[in-house]
Formats: structure tokens, sequence, C-alpha cells
């Protein structure tokens, strides 16, 4: 392999996370190295979608801190987040229905785009260029999911596989440095998600993205993580390669249940 | 400048690609649609890169001679690899891209091929699967580098670094390739095309640099082609049509070829290149009609009555006013009137606006599918033609044009029948030989230089030829009639509603079908009557579905019975197979043609139950899924009986 796993560039240190009296990550610590694929599964209310929300600051933790790329962070928001590389899929789907796929995609670029309203309104000049360059990028997107012949499809008539697989178009497009996945291929047929595992891999490969990825499929998560985090009941149990995780008897009890 | 062996002569393809490239340098060669936009490679370009290429395989140490497989989509790259490969006296073997590995370790053991194009990691694949049985493949050169980074053999190679090796050989050597272009003489073999094996195994095709160009210039003069023409080149490079209009013609003439994004966006890249020259199997033009008549379906009534008013008023003079036959003012007024609001439109939508010529062949074309081409104003025309003969026996001339016929002989080309009815065809076009097969070329050439197309035929008082079947295919009934299955099978398939059909009756009594239902078409049809399915399979069994294939079979059978010729080969009894025929399960070839004797053998319970009066049939059918999975389908087929008309019966009942 070529791709080489490098230093820390994510971590979370003591992270505890309550909604009110609900306690949904209790004094979790993990890290994310640079290039590498760290999947983080659990049971149904595990924690897995508050912890991706703490690490791109839509939650506050009450406790602990995050460290990216050497800075701390403290009340980090969403768009600071995005600002930094870091960019996201959603469990729902959160596209624009009514827009094509070519334009959903674009809304990815939007955080790149330098002119002002005025100036894209007139569409002239450096709107104009600006336009053109980012399309380009996101051509190139589109070549990569392999996903030409919808291009100017509206999303809504999509099948859900390759909405899931437009809204990657859309985090991709962003050229993210560090990109989270939450649940990618729930509900997918077995060939849409060997499509998706491809995706990922080659995005991870090609682009040297770091992915943090959630995934219930537990097939698919030993298959393509370096390294894998094990919550339940907003705990860390687990934490390790996939072979290490999957012998691991508090995480077979928490997956499979246990006889008491 | 004369010269003894000729050698300044336009007879070769290298020489024809020079010549364009120095007479119309920036006249577009070829298009590509890439990251959304048409690129366009102008000849110049074009005869550089192929330069490149070619120098770059001299640098890789192929030899005059050598074979090189060339398998992917219609890529520029993979043309230029055709061309690069005839430069240096090699013989392009083109193979298609969706075959199965073992197919292509066939070929290329067959043709002991060393080097190899593909165009990407897909097929790359394939290669490295089949490596072992292939033992003299020494090089694989890739075209589209994505996702080969990891991969470490040393006999891969990209073809943007063969084509700078080629480049710097060419800069250094400038003399070597034109030296290897003047080598090159008409009669040596320009390409390999593999027969589909719908008789047994696929045999190569050798085809002279002569037979192609004569071919090509005999089409072009036909049809009046100039270098402003487009074409988009969507079929199979493999395929010797493709070769033919995409490649031979475009060589000729200097047009342009057109390549689309990827299979799946040729409809919309149609729309967006609006060919003046097409060529499509009948297939392509039967989905094209289905998508817009199940659209109509769904449209507005007001839409819907003015697209039925016009749709009479072209099926009434259409195809008239296209031929230059003389009608009336009011109906050229009412045509008019329809092109502005339905044909023109309509053309427009499916990307035929421009279209000057369009052909079709490869199987037959239903009366009412063609019709409707040409009632709106599309210049369809049938030719027929086989790999044998680049795609190049008959044509149907502009004005002339016949439903149930192929037209007259091209330009240069002789054709005559034998006493069973077998059309011979001789003329510049002919193959060289079968690749390493004697036998078999001494089978199909007689000795008086007519190649055997297997096809039987008859030429009409008008000397238009017809066909009727394959030679070997018409049988005879019980009663000693006739029996023609292609004939029955492509009435059959005329039908919407049916995709295919496989027909029986040699030696027996009478004549009994498989029948396969085209799921859109048929799911429509369910779907608006309320009925839900949840397959094929349960669809092919529903009785609403039966009872729509009954009537189709009635109506054939009504009209068998009025040609005395055939009226013995009426449908008696049919059953609607549970599952699609597939290429991939060996059903059909890789063109979509039946392999009847495979089927008649994998179906042989079902064949017995149809004869033996049975009403219902259990049957377990393995099948290979796309991801290379198996798997199997059982049903229990009901058998049902059709209406058949006496002879005498039959005009009351038609």
């Amino acid at each position: 392999m070529a791709r080489e796993i490098g230093d820390v560039v994510l971590k979370m240190e003591g992270i505890s996370l309550s909604f009110g009296g609900v306690k949904a990550l209790t004094n979790i610590s993990f890290d994310v190295r640079e290039h590498e694929i760290r999947s983080i599964i659990g049971p149904n209310g595990a924690g897995k979608s508050s912890m991706l929300n703490v690490i791109n600051g839509v939650y506050h933790p009450q406790e602990g801190q995050v460290t990216f790329r050497g800075e701390v962070r403290r009340d980090m928001e969403p768009h600071k987040a995005a600002k930094q590389g870091i960019a996201r899929t959603f469990q729902n789907i959160a596209l624009f229905k009514g827009m094509s796929v070519l334009d959903n995609i674009m809304t990815g670029r939007n955080l790149k785009m330098t002119c002002n309203l005025f100036q894209h309104a007139l569409h002239w000049g450096a709107a104009r260029k600006e336009e053109i360059e980012h399309r380009r990028k996101v051509e190139e997107v589109i070549d990569f999911l392999e996903i030409q012949s919808i291009r100017k499809t509206p999303v809504g008539r999509l099948p859900y596989g390759l909405q899931k697989r437009v809204e990657l178009g859309r985090a991709l497009a962003a050229e993210p440095s560090l990109l989270l996945l939450d649940e990618p291929m729930a509900g997918m047929n077995v060939e849409e998600k060997q499509d998706m595992c491809r995706f990922i891999l080659d995005v991870n490969d090609q682009f040297g993205t770091t992915i943090v990825l959630i995934e219930h499929d537990m097939g698919v998560v030993m298959d393509i993580s370096d390294r894998v985090v094990v919550l339940d009941y907003g705990k860390k149990i687990g934490d390790g390669e996939p072979d290490e995780v999957k012998n691991n008897p508090d995480v077979i009890s928490a997956y499979l249940g246990t006889s008491h | 400048m004369s010269d003894p062996r000729g050698q300044d002569e336009l007879n070769t393809f290298p020489r024809l690609l020079m010549q364009h490239a120095q007479q119309r340098p920036n006249r577009p060669a070829m298009r590509e649609k890439e990251y959304g936009i048409w690129q366009t490679y102008s000849w110049a370009e074009v005869a550089q890169n192929v330069r490149a290429i070619a120098c770059g395989l001299a640098e890789l140490g192929f030899k005059r001679g050598d074979r090189l497989g060339i398998i992917g989509d219609n890529r520029p790259r993979l043309y230029w690899s055709v061309a690069a490969c005839q430069c240096l006296g090699g013989i392009p073997v083109m193979m298609y891209q969706d075959a199965v590995a073992e197919e292509m370790a066939y070929v290329l053991q067959d043709a002991e091929i060393k080097f190899v194009v593909v165009e990407d990691q897909e097929q790359v694949d394939k290669m490295l699967e089949i490596r072992e049985q292939a033992p003299l493949l020494e090089h694989v050169i890739y075209d589209d580098p994505r996702g080969m980074r990891h991969y470490a053999e040393t006999f891969l190679l990209g073809l943007d670094e063969l084509q700078a090796m080629g480049t710097a050989h060419d800069k250094a050597q400038p003399d070597f390739l034109d030296g290897e272009i003047r080598k090159g003489q008409p009669d040596d073999v320009s390409v390999m095309l593999y027969t589909s094996g719908t008789t047994g195994k696929p045999k190569g095709v050798c085809q002279t640099h002569d037979a192609f160009i004569q071919s090509a210039k005999g089409g072009c003069q036909f049809d009046k082609l100039t270098e402003s023409e487009d074409i988009l080149s969507y079929l199979p490079m493999a395929w010797v049509g493709d070769h033919l209009f995409s490649y031979a013609q475009a060589m000729v003439s200097g047009f342009t070829i057109n390549c689309p994004e990827s299979g799946e966006t040729v409809m919309t890249d149609l729309r967006e290149i609006g060919p003046t020259y097409y060529f499509a199997p009948p297939r392509v033009f039967e989905n094209l009609l289905t998508t817009v008549l199940i659209r109509m379906e769904d449209a507005s009534w007001i839409k819907r009555k003015i697209f039925g008013h016009f749709m009479e008023v072209a099926k009434r003079c259409g195809a008239e006013i296209l031929d230059g036959l003389p009608v009336s003012t009011a109906d050229r007024f009412q045509y008019w009137l329809g092109n502005l609001l339905v044909y023109g439109p309509l053309k427009n939508v499916l990307g035929f606006s421009r279209i000057r010529v369009a052909y079709t062949a490869g199987a037959a074309i239903g009366p009412d599918l063609f019709r409707f081409y040409r009632s709106i104003g599309i210049n369809l025309k049938q030719l027929y033609g086989q790999t044998e003969t680049c795609a190049y026996v008959c044509l149907q001339p502009d004005g002339q044009i016949k439903l149930d016929s192929v037209g007259k002989p091209a330009p240069g080309v002789e054709v005559k029948l034998a006493e069973n009815g077998e059309i011979l065809v001789k003329g510049p076009m002919l193959l060289k030989a079968y690749y390493k097969r004697p036998d078999a070329t001494a089978e199909s050439l007689n000795e008086d230089g007519y190649f055997l197309t297997g096809d039987a035929g008859f030429f009409d008082d008008d000397g238009h030829l017809k066909i009727i079947d394959r030679a070997k295919d018409v049988g005879k009934l019980n009663s000693g009639s006739i029996f023609a299955p292609n004939y029955i099978e492509n009435k059959l398939k005329f039908f919407q509603h049916v995709k295919e059909a496989v027909a029986f009756g040699n030696e027996r009594d009478f004549v009994t079908a498989f029948i396969n239902i085209d799921l859109e078409a048929v799911g429509n049809y369910v779907e608006r009557r309320g009925l839900a399915y949840s397959g094929y399979t349960d669809l092919a069994a529903q009785p609403m579905v039966m009872q729509l294939i009954k009537e189709c079979v009635e109506e054939i059978n009504a009209q068998l019975a009025a040609d005395p010729m055939m009226a013995d080969s009426q449908i008696k009894r049919f059953l609607i197979l549970h599952k699609e025929l597939d290429a991939d399960d060996g059903e059909l070839t890789r063109t979509r043609k039946v392999r009847r004797k495979f089927v008649s053998e994998r179906y042989a319970v079902l064949i017995d139950a149809l004869y033996s009066g049975k009403t219902e049939q259990h049957i377990e059918t393995e099948v290979k899924y796309e991801d290379g999975r198996q798997g199997k389908i059982a049903a229990d087929l009901k058998i049902e009986e059709a209406k058949t008309f006496a002879p005498q019966a039959a005009k009351t009942a038609a």
C-alpha cells in the first residue's frame, strides 16, 4: 500500500456530553491519524452520531477537549469546522431534493467561493471565471463517483443508494482533509454497499482523505477500517484494530447480548 | 509522383489518416465528452497521437504482423490504437468489452496476442485473471489510470507513459514511422473481427485495408456522405458495423466521430450531438419508441389527442413525402403543421433533428416501427451484410424503400442465389480468410469466389433482396411445408410487449414458441391496470399477461394464415419463459441473437411439455448474476393454446 498512516490529526480527550439528565457520552478519548479510516460502531443509541456532532462542532461537550491539527478547540461552530477542512454526510439524507445533482454538489463548493453576491448575480468577470473553476472540480467529483448519467436529474427522483452517493459527492466537493460519514451504507442493498465501500476506499486512497465512519454493518466496518472505536451507552468499550475489537468480550456482549 | 508499388496512393488506413492531417488539419476528427464538456481533437492532433502510440508500441517491441488486442468502450484513444497498430503493419483485434474473462482468454489464445490496450482497471483485472491461460501476453496497456496506482505488475503500462515514450522515439527517429507506413500494402490484413459465435466457437475474420476502404467508399458514395457528417460512436468497437461506420467511413470521407461519455449517457449525448448520420440496431429504435409511447400515455389528454391526430397524418403521408411521391396539398399542410407541433419536437427529444441518413441492421425491424420513423421524416434505411463482408452487401437506395426488403446490391457487389435459396455474394469486401482456419475458409468461399452467407432469401420483382431466415434454420414441418423460425419470431418481436421469442417446429407436427416479455412495456401495462408484481418471474406468470401475449400470438396466426407458404406455421401452443434470455447464461450471443441450439437443449423439458399436451411444467434454471454469483430460478410455467385459423378463413379473421 502506498498510503501511509501518519501522525494524529484529531484527538478527543475525556469528552462528556449530556442533554439535561441524559448522558449521551461519558469520558471518551480516542484519536484519529492522518490518512486512516477510523470507524465508530455501537448499538442504537450508543452515542455514535453525537460523537460525530462533537467533532464538527454541532454539539459542545460539557467536559473534555478536542484537538484538531494541533489546535485545541472550544465552542467550535460547524461552519468553522468546514473551513478547517472537515466535511460530513448525514444519516438521513440532507440534500436539496428539487435541485439537480450538479447543483447539489456545487453547494459543496460554497465555502471556496470568494466573489460576493453582487458579482455572482452579474455573472461576469471574476465570478464567471470562478464558477468555471468550481464547475470543473464538481465534474471531477461526478466522474469519480461515476454519476455522469444523472448529472442533470433532480435529486428527489433518484433512488436512495444514488442519493447517498450524491451526498458523498457534495462532501467531496469541499475537498476535505477529514471526512465524517454518518452511516453511509444504511438501507442499501448488497450491490450498493459494495459500490459505496469501493468509493470510500478510493477516496481514502486517491486523495489521502482521513475518514471517520459510523456504520452498523459489522462486515463492512471490519473490512475497510484501519481502527475501530466501540461505544455502548455513551461509554467506550473497545478501541483498536478490527481483529482485536472483534474478539473483545465486551464488544461481543454489547452486540449479541449476554446471558445473565 | 508515381511509384511502382503505389506507395503514395491512399490505399491503407494510415495513409488516409496522414492525408487528412495534411489536408484538413483543423477540422474536428473526434469529440469526446469529458468532465461534462465536449473536447475536440482535430485531424492533426489525432495523427500526432496515433504516431505517438505507434512509436511507443514499436519501442515495446511490437512487430509487423503482430496482433494488438483492444478492449473497451468507444474511447478516442482506443480508436487511435487501432490506427497506430495499422501504422506498424500490425493487426488490431477488438474484443467485446462486456465479455467475461474466459471469452477474452479464448480470443487472446486464438489470435496469439502479445499486446493489449484496455480501457480501464476493470479490463486490467480481467487480463490479470486470465494471465495463466494466455501465456503469450506480454504487455497490457491501459487508457484510464484511475485506480491503477497499486498495481505493481511489470507488464502493465499506462497509455500516457507509452505515448510519452513514443513521442520521444518519434522525435529521435522521425523517419521510422513514415517508413513503416510506406511498407503497408492494401492487401495486408487491416483488422481481425471475431464472429459472434452464433454457430460454434468464434472465428477471427481477417479483412484487408482494401476490403474496408472499398466498402467504406461505396457506402459514402451511395449516401453522399461528406466530411461534415457527425456520427455518434456508441456500438461495440468489436462489431463490424462500428468498424465500418466509425472507423473506415470516417477515415475515407473525413467526417467527425463522437464518443459518448459513458454507456448510460448515450441518450443525452445523442441529443447534444445531433448526429447527421446514425446507425442503430432495431432494438435501439424500438426502445426509443417504447419510451416515447410510455411517456405519451402519461401525458395530458390534450397532448395525447394532438399526438394521436398528427401520428395518423404522418402514417398517411409522411413516408410518401420523404420519398418525394405526390401528396395532396391538404395533407402536405397537415404534415407541415404536424412537423411544427409534434414531429419536430419529437425528433429533437430523440436527438434526430439533423439526421440525413440513418441505418438499421442486424435483425429484422418491425414494419410499424420502421414506418413510424420514416413517417416523422427520419430517413431510416436498412442494410444487409455480415462480418465476412465488411457489413456491406445490400443497401436501400433513397426513395426506394420497401419495408420487408434489405435493398439492392451495393456498388461493386455481386449477389446471386444458390439452388436452395442461399444468398451468395462476391466483391472487393470479402474476407481474406478466417484466422488459422483454412477449413472454415474453404467451406464458406466456393470455387467461383462467392461467399456463402448462410442466409436464405429471394429477389422481388424490382430487384430488391428479401431475407427470410438462416438457410440452415429453415426446416420442414411434418406436413412438408416450410418452417422458417426467424420469420415467425421476428413477427412476434414486433409487438412492443414481446422482447424475445424462440419458435420450434422442425420435424414436428405443429409450431410452438417460447416468449420473453418486455419488462418495461408489460410492467407499465399491468401497473396501469392496478396489478402489482415483484419481478420478471412473477410478472411473466400473471394471467393478465398470459392473456395479453395470447392475443399477440393469435394476431400473428391470422397474418400467417393469409400467406399460403406460411399457413402451416401458425403457433398452436406457447409459454412465457420464467427468466429473460441472457448472454451471461449463454442463451444469447453478445450481439443478442438467440443461440437456438443451446436454448433448445437447456429447456428440453419445456419443449417436451409443449408437444406432450401438458398444461403446466415445473422448471428450475441456474442463472449467473452480474457480480458472478450463481443462483437458481424455479417456476411452474403455464402452457397456453392459441387459436389458429384455417388458411381460407384468414381474411375475415384478420
